[in-house]
């Protein structure tokens, strides 16, 4: 049968950058297209220009040999298309029912027809096997099942092309398999997808078709049967790209010991129970677990932000009680947060500003209160020199700079002071591979020259692939730590759901 | 319409943008004066003359801008760590109850210590009662615009009452005013035949004083940091809550030491309408500033410029000095539009 979609030379320009240059993409019935590239590749504007949230500079769409009005969202959703963005959209305190509902019915009807609703929803969880609770309030719903109400939701509205933007990113291996099988099922009644991802062993489990973006222009489009990891990797990334890998190493002394340390709600960032972990120099423990679980109070007490209310942490050989963010700097810890953006760097301060903000305080770079331009500004252009931050001179705004960048900086922040213990909460999230290759590599460089790593990770691949031990984590549980070596990604999966190992 | 921010915004914009929106409020204001019938040449004229135009109209608005120039200064900092000090006006007055209080007879010292004195007393006044606020900001996340703003009005209301009773000077023939401030303690003279007094030399050091503690301290690059991210801040190991106090003790300062300045430097003693609402007019002086130390000095002087000059327009034709009140809020509206457009570049199609 013919196409049901197809974009035709979409260009879209922002300023100077070009983020759709001439893309061209069909999409013909039951077929999987895999939508494949980095960050910044033009694959969210594609879909945003298809969606009509943005309008192209050029180029036309359509939707079964209908042109697609463009700038309007109503048009795509009534024309069939449905998306299921990366960050949901979902109202938390409504319940599954009315999300689904929500925005269907004229704002002039009278009542809103109930029971024809749950019937069709529950005729449409059958069809496709996607169980949910329809009464349940979606914020009380995992990760997973939220995921499913969004993809209910587009099939409620009649949706015959599915768009899913990265939607593996917040799932654990066994939901991303369920997803899978969902998905199958949905284009064995006919429905057409296009999957986004930059994950490349499950573009090719589930695509029928790859089209590599890089840089806003297509470099490849292949039968997915045709291609393999190498050759997509190659095309996306434009070289070849070699993920680095940790070699074992002999572990020294003890420098951070968490024993039965816990953290309450109370704290603001989420529970951690009775945790145990010992962390050696020389070592990396990766931590995995689905988002959620209490990785973020963990992340808090080394970070100096939450405070151990039961047991013991112990860091540097020295018992922590009362802690603050400046103290575990000064006592050795080197911590890169979860969300650089917001929490590593402050966008509206310059470079040299946010490269020295652990050290404000320490001669040179201050004298009784002054600030010290002179050693700053050779520190700054030290770091930037030597960690590769590409910026227009240190007193460019970091707002400005790209994610690697920004990312680069706080490394350089937190190596820059030689730390024994260095956090890393997710440092890679975000950043393309050429990026997440030198974050790595500056990882693993640190852990050999003598620091103890603690790597908070929701891709098993790159905890598998740096960690010397894993320990994961469930509803505020570490487990006991697992040689990295021994034990498979689909094991570590059971145990993000909270399944014990078996022996 | 589409908002697209910029890599860099060159130097004739920055300087160029508040001086753009000034002349585009003029213009838009211009049509209010149409309004009355009368010319808008003759009505910016006269209010050019009457702020400008002579040396007692130069020196009228010096005066004005003096206290507009502290309590700017006020706001600016505070705005800087984003604590949204809208109390300017009762640590205003707080300032210059506790100048009355010493320095009407309860405490006599040589001039030249007896103004700095008063000064520091009044700046310690103004920051205590900002104190108040940030800590509740801080231990409880009370939202301080609601209570700074609150306190004006207590703190009004507790210097009607001292003026009707503890502190009602007997010899004022009834009226509700307070003792006078004793000589030594009044901030003299800077210029003959005019009201200018030593506070304006004492704003504009400290303006340039807040300027270099930005720019060039510890204390000024953590104050703009827990502004600019506080989450950030905090995790970079600055103490936010520590850098809130110490905000809110120069914030509340300035607006006291602007207290002190007019009831020991303009006026001599303490009555209920000491402040045509200098604590607000700080924030707009700020906002117009863009809360730049230094630019506070320029915008604290159009501000009054534009007051003094209103009330001279408004003897000289028939144009209601409230038109002085729209020009100076319809110039925060276009400063604040011309600043984002100095951040962000504007694209009218999608």
């Amino acid at each position: 049968m013919s196409e049901i979609l197809r974009l035709d030379g979409i260009t879209k320009r922002f300023g100077p950058l070009v983020a759709n240059d001439a893309i061209s993409l069909s999409l013909k019935p039951g077929e999987v297209v895999a939508l494949l590239g980095e960050n910044g590749a033009g694959k969210t504007t594609l879909m945003n220009i298809l969606f009509g949230h943005y309008t192209a500079d050029e180029g036309t769409i359509e939707v079964f040999g209908r042109p697609l009005t463009p700038g309007q969202p109503d048009a795509a959703l009534s024309a069939g298309i449905g998306m299921v963005h990366q960050h949901f959209s979902l109202g938390d305190n409504l319940t599954v029912l009315d999300n689904i509902t929500l925005g269907t019915e004229s704002l002039w009807s009278w009542r809103h027809d109930e029971a024809k609703a749950r019937a069709r929803l529950a005729q449409l969880s059958d069809d496709f096997g996607l169980s949910v609770d329809p009464d349940a309030l979606v914020g009380a719903l995992s990760v997973g099942e939220k995921q499913r109400v969004e993809i209910l939701k587009a099939l409620y509205r009649e949706a015959r092309i599915l768009i899913l933007d990265e939607p593996t990113a917040v799932l654990t291996p066994q939901e991303v398999d369920s997803l899978f099988e969902t998905l199958r099922k949905l284009v064995g009644k006919g429905m057409s997808i296009i999957f986004i991802s930059h994950k490349l062993h499950e573009i090719l489990t589930i695509s029928d078709r790859v089209v590599v973006l890089r840089r806003g222009k297509v470099v490849a489009e292949t039968a997915t049967k045709d291609a393999d990891r190498a050759s997509l990797a190659e095309a996306m990334v434009g070289r070849a790209v070699h993920l680095p890998k940790g070699t074992p190493m002999d572990p020294g002394e003890v420098l951070l010991e968490l024993n039965n340390v816990s953290v309450s709600a109370d704290q603001g960032y989420g529970v951690l129970d009775g945790a145990d972990l010992v962390l050696r120099r020389h070592e990396i423990i990766g931590l995995a677990g689905v988002s959620g679980n209490g990785q973020q109070a963990l992340a808090a007490l080394i970070s100096g932000l939450a405070r151990p209310e039961a047991g013991t942490m112990t860091v540097n050989g020295e018992a922590v009680q009362h802690t603050s963010p400046g103290h575990m700097v000064r006592h050795g810890v080197g911590r890169i947060p979860e969300d650089r953006n917001h929490v590593g760097v402050i966008g509206e301060m310059a470079v040299w500003e946010n490269l020295i903000s652990e050290r404000r305080r320490d001669t040179p770079l201050s004298r009784s209160g002054l600030l010290g331009f002179q050693a700053i500004r050779s520190l700054a252009s030290d770091l930037i020199e030597r960690f590769d931050i590409r910026c227009q001179g240190q007193n460019e705004e970091t707002r400005l700079l790209s994610g690697g960048n920004v990312q680069k900086l706080v490394l350089a922040r937190v190596l820059n002071n030689n730390p024994s213990i260095i956090l890393a909460n997710q440092p890679v999230r975000g950043l393309d591979i050429g990026a997440i290759a030198y974050v790595q590599n500056t990882i693993l460089e640190a852990r050999s020259n003598g620091a103890a790593v603690l790597l908070i990770s929701e891709d098993l691949e790159e905890l598998m692939a740096l960690s010397d031990r894993i320990q994961v984590i469930y509803h505020g549980r570490l487990s006991e730590p697992i040689d990295a070596r021994d034990v498979t990604a689909r094991e570590i999966g059971l145990m993000m759901s909270g399944q014990a190992r078996a022996a | 319409m589409r908002l697209e921010p910029r890599t860099s915004t060159p130097a004739w914009m920055i300087i160029g943008a508040p001086v753009t929106a000034v002349i585009v409020a003029l213009g838009l204001c211009a049509v209010l004066i149409l309004w009355t019938g009368e010319s808008v040449w003759q009505a910016y004229f006269h209010l050019f003359k009457g702020a400008a135009g002579s040396r007692f109209a130069i020196t009228e608005t010096l005066t004005r801008a003096t206290p507009m120039i502290l309590t700017g200064l006020a706001a600016a900092l505070a705005f800087r760590a984003k604590l949204w000090n809208i109390g300017g006006e009762g640590q205003f007055y707080m300032g210059a109850v506790v100048a009355t209080w010493l320095g009407a007879g309860m405490v006599t010292l040589p001039a030249a210590l007896m103004v700095p004195f008063l000064i520091l007393a009044g700046a310690l006044a103004g920051g205590l009662l900002l104190l108040l606020p940030a800590l509740l900001k801080n231990v409880l996340k009370v939202d301080e615009v609601v209570t700074t703003l609150l306190l004006n009005f207590v703190v009004l209301l507790f210097v009607n009452f001292l003026l009707e009773g503890p502190m009602k000077d007997p010899m004022s023939l009834g009226w509700p005013q307070g003792p006078p401030i004793i000589d030594e303690g009044i901030l003299p003279g800077i210029m003959a035949k005019s009201r200018m007094h030593a506070g304006l030399i004492v704003a504009l050091a400290l303006a340039v004083l807040a300027w270099a503690v930005m720019r060039f301290t510890v204390w000024g690059y953590e104050i703009r940091a827990v502004g600019y991210n506080a989450d950030a801040a905090g995790f970079a190991g600055i103490k936010v809550p520590r850098t809130i106090v110490l905000t809110a003790l120069i914030s509340g300062g300035l607006a006291g030491i602007a207290g002190v300045g007019e009831v020991a430097g303009t006026k001599g003693y303490l009555t209920l309408d000491l402040s045509p609402g200098f604590g607000y007019a700080g924030i707009a002086v700020a906002m117009l500033a863009a809360l730049h130390p230094l630019a506070v000095i320029a915008s604290a002087l159009f501000l009054a410029g534009i007051y003094v000059g209103a009330d001279s327009m408004s003897r000289a034709i028939a144009v209601p000095t409230y038109i002085a009140d729209v020009i100076v809020a319809t110039s925060m509206l276009c400063v604040l539009v011309s600043i984002m457009l100095t951040r962000f570049k504007l694209y009218w199609r999608g």
